[in-house]
């Protein structure tokens, strides 16, 4: 049993490792295509992050977490939210209306708006999850169009709502009042700026998605139904319930994507806010293979190239969107290196289990009478 | 042919050489190796005098030598020709000139396919043909055959036997693996028996019998399939009425289905595959809502429960397709315990999963039921089929069930573990399980059941004495040839 631990550990190791490794040589064969200096920027992106850099990445990383674990709720059971992006953008509008109103003193106003920041993207993904199980749409598609009428629709109602500054081109929701707005936490000594305090946030849906995935009847329903949907019914889970489910699921967590920006960050919704965070969720819930702690490498990864190609084009004069081309290509190659890596995995299990049992055998014949 | 350490034979060419013996590591792993799915440790594989060296099963196309599967591998959706040159474009481009190739294969080996059939509209022994012909297609020499009667009638095995006759005589090589040793003895020029990894021994279908071929396999006394007493009880457990169920058009799939098992009492359906035994157990447990028609559980109307109530009212399923509907292959032994009882002790504790009791149980299966394995932690899809079966077994046996819905429990399951299979499901019966058993092993039926009934086009026929009925009145009343007769 042993032993099986460690060749796990190794072989799900091993892709990302190799994965990184492609990317590297990939990306270094384009410097030099296009006539970039490659030294300067390997030199840029992979120096030590100074503290305030630190801080950023950390910052990043917390929301790119939430952003791939609710991906990854829906790849569990095989259903590919590519929707997170308009899940989070329509919560977190939703969101950031309401704390603006200053209805509520302080954290009461952060969590009441958090729920409803939950229930926002839930709603939403519901969309998906309705017309999937009742009309037999791929999530699909209809995650892929909700998206682009999330935008619509929160545009629309950004204008509707707007506060319009004097002498400022920028559109945006109320801002939220002071006593709901946090401050963050001082992690990293020597930098100016603050880690988001809804970093909490990152940690707890990392814990409650290894809880419940792992550990609860409802998660071994969700994965069995990954796993083998023909099998799952014959067990008796209810399919479409479970469709639904981790769906709603999975767009409440995308509600919360948008959180650490809006109370750490923003304080309003507005056209500036991140977008795209859904996408890079879809790479990271990939990259981590839908495991709580291999995600939070994930995002670490992520965010650390994020962060540190902002000086590439200062310090090597190339530009930052350089990295855009290093994490697709670690996305194709660690898809590749998986699918390679679950194959052999495979097939030595089988041919190991066929030699024990070999071995069995042959320590057998003393107690159960030679073979004629 | 020498393959891995322990096993040896050697196949003459224009010959029908049966291999039988227990699943296990043995047969399934020799097929792998001799296709070139699985790299044999030691030893080599010689075709015609030469030592080739399989590493895909495009090697061991090259080398001469087809697989026909058990499941077949085709698309329904496409025609004869369309299958057969599928991943062959190369050889005879995909028109006429494949057209002409498969004519003259279905010619010269009296195969009888027609390329531009659509494999929808055909049966299973023309589908099997395909197969063959498929492998003929890309030039194979020698055929090896992974129990391709499992999914036949007797109409229709006597006919394959034809066609492996007419490959013979044509120079080709034919290794047939099965269970059936009746069918072996007819068919096979010489006999390999293999137990637990190893060739016992090389015999001539002429100097032995079933029993004797049985007992080299087992290496024991040979079990059968005989109930004693009757332990049939008058406490209905099981009871269908009038169970229909539409196709959207045309026939219905199941025709107004009565029956009752009660406890004790072993229900066996014969029926050739495809004849609604599949949706009739799919109703059954809940996974499909009859059009019209009610089932009761003892006195209780289960029409409308879901599958969960169902199985935790106790109804244990082992399904005809474990690999769809019975497992996780890719989930260890230990979660598969767990699959199917996700509500029941030992393997829950409230809302969440006790996975300490769920493994410790597993062990329990996993030595009750001999399932070989090197650990529970393994997954369930690098075990093989019979080992698989055990474990499947083994966990619905656990939780103690009061109805029993058995689709083919030891199809693909070596002779020993059939035999443990047969005597657990006898002892439950005689602490009054009612089981539905549905199978294609007639000798299985009709040493089993209590009370045997035939399934032909959905609907039931009347019900045949085990005691009295022979496997060729069950085979007529299958396939429809006897209808006056089988209403007894």
């Amino acid at each position: 049993m042993k032993s099986l631990n460690v060749r796990r550990i190794l072989m799900s190791l091993a892709a990302p490792v190799l994965a990184l490794v492609v990317a590297f040589v990939v990306t270094s064969l384009v410097l030099v295509a296009v006539g970039d200096p490659v030294g300067e920027v390997w030199k840029t992106i992979l120096a030590v992050p100074k503290p305030r850099q630190g801080v950023n990445i950390i910052n990043a990383a917390s929301v790119f977490y939430i952003s791939a674990i609710a991906v990854a709720v829906g790849f569990r059971m095989n259903l590919f939210n590519i929707g997170v992006d308009g899940q989070y953008r329509v919560a977190v509008f939703a969101a950031a209306v309401f704390a603006g109103q200053g209805w509520l003193p302080g954290w009461l106003n952060i969590i009441v708006s958090i729920l409803i920041a939950m229930v926002a993207g839930g709603l939403w993904a519901s969309i998906a999850a309705y017309l999937k199980v009742k009309r037999g749409v791929s999530e699909v598609i209809s995650t892929i169009m909700l998206n682009a009428i999330a935008t619509g629709v929160v545009s629309w109602l950004l204008l509707k709502v707007a506060d319009r500054k004097e002498g400022s081109n920028s559109i945006e929701t109320k801002t939220i009042p002071d006593s709901s707005q946090l401050e963050g936490f001082k992690l990293i000594p020597g930098a100016t700026n603050r880690v988001y305090t809804l970093l909490i946030l990152a940690v707890l849906v990392g814990l409650l998605y290894w809880f419940v995935l792992g550990k609860t009847r409802f998660g071994f329903d969700l994965r069995a139904t990954g796993r083998s949907e023909t099998a799952a019914v014959a067990s008796g889970v209810k399919v479409p319930r479970m469709v639904v489910t981790a769906m709603i699921a999975s767009g409440a967590l995308a509600g919360l994507v948008g959180m650490p920006l809006l109370f750490g960050q923003d304080h309003n919704y507005g056209t500036t806010f991140q977008s795209g965070l859904g996408f890079a969720g879809i790479g990271i819930a990939l990259l981590g293979r839908n495991n709580a702690v291999g995600i939070a490498f994930g995002a670490l990864l992520w965010a650390f190239l994020d962060v540190q190609s902002n000086a590439l084009q200062i310090q090597a004069g190339v530009a930052q969107e350089l990295v855009n081309i290093i994490q697709g290509v670690i996305l194709f190659a660690v898809v590749i290196a998986y699918e390679l890596i679950r194959r052999a995995d495979k097939r030595i299990e089988q041919s190991r289990v066929a030699s024990e049992l070999a071995a069995q055998r042959r320590a057998a014949p003393a107690t159960e009478g030679a073979p004629a | 042919m020498v393959a891995n350490k322990d096993i040896t034979f050697s196949v003459r060419r224009g010959t029908v050489h049966a291999i039988v013996g227990e699943n296990g590591a043995g047969k399934s792993t020799l097929m792998k190796i001799l296709y070139g799915v699985q790299r044999p440790d030691e030893g080599t594989i010689k075709v015609d005098g030469q030592l080739v060296n399989l590493h895909s099963p495009s090697d061991a196309i090259a080398a001469g030598i087809g697989m026909v599967f058990q499941h077949f591998m085709l698309a329904d959706n496409l025609t004869v020709l369309e299958n057969v040159v599928l991943g062959a474009e190369k050889l005879h481009g995909i028109g006429d000139g494949a057209r002409r190739e498969i004519k003259r294969i279905s010619d010269a080996y009296k195969l009888d396919v027609d390329a531009d059939a659509l494999v929808a509209d055909l049966g299973v022994g023309a589908r099997q043909r395909i197969e063959i012909l498929k492998v003929l297609f890309r030039g194979a020499k020698t055929l090896i055959l992974d129990e391709p009667t499992a999914v036949l009638v007797p109409q229709e095995v006597d006919e394959l036997f034809d066609q492996l006759a007419e490959l013979k005589d044509e120079g080709l090589t034919v290794l047939f693996i099965s269970h059936k040793l009746d069918e072996v003895l007819k068919v096979a020029d010489s006999i390999t028996v293999i137990r637990r990894g190893t060739t016992i021994d090389t015999v001539d279908p002429k100097s032995v019998n079933a029993r004797q071929l049985a007992e080299l396999m087992v290496g024991s006394e040979l079990p059968s399939p005989t109930t004693e007493e009757s332990t049939v009880t008058d406490r209905v457990l099981l009871k269908l009425d009038n169970i229909a169920l539409g196709s959207g058009t045309g026939r219905p799939v199941l025709d107004d289905i009565s029956l009752t098992i009660h406890a004790g009492e072993v229900l066996g359906i014969a029926g050739v595959e495809g004849n609604g035994q599949a949706e009739l157990v799919e109703v059954i447990m809940g996974m499909r809502e009859p059009s019209s028609g009610e089932v009761f559980l003892g006195d209780i109307d289960i029409s409308d429960w879901h599958v969960r109530e169902i199985r935790e009212a106790g109804v244990g399923y082992i399904p005809e397709d474990r690999h769809r509907h019975a497992l996780l292959l890719e989930a260890p032994l230990w979660e598969n315990r767990i699959l199917g009882h996700q509500t029941e002790a030992p393997n829950v504790k409230g809302l969440l999963i006790d996975a300490a009791a769920a493994k410790a149980d597993t062990e329990r299966i996993v030595k009750d039921y001999d399932v070989r394995t090197p650990s529970i932690f393994v997954t369930a899809g690098s075990l093989s089929g019979g080992n698989q079966q055990k474990l499947i077994i083994g966990r619905e046996m656990s939780h103690k069930p009061k109805v029993l819905i058995a689709a083919h429990p030891t199809r693909g399951v070596d002779v020993g573990a059939q035999s443990s299979i047969w005597d657990h499901i006898r002892d439950a019966r005689r602490e009054g399980l009612a089981v539905l058993l549905i199978s294609a092993d007639l000798d299985e039926l009709i040493g089993l059941s209590d009370t045997i009934r035939v399934i032909l086009r959905g609907k039931l026929s009347g019900e045949f004495d085990p005691d009295n009925v022979t496997a060729e009145d069950l085979g007529a009343a299958m396939t429809g040839a006897g209808e006056k007769e089988a209403s007894r």
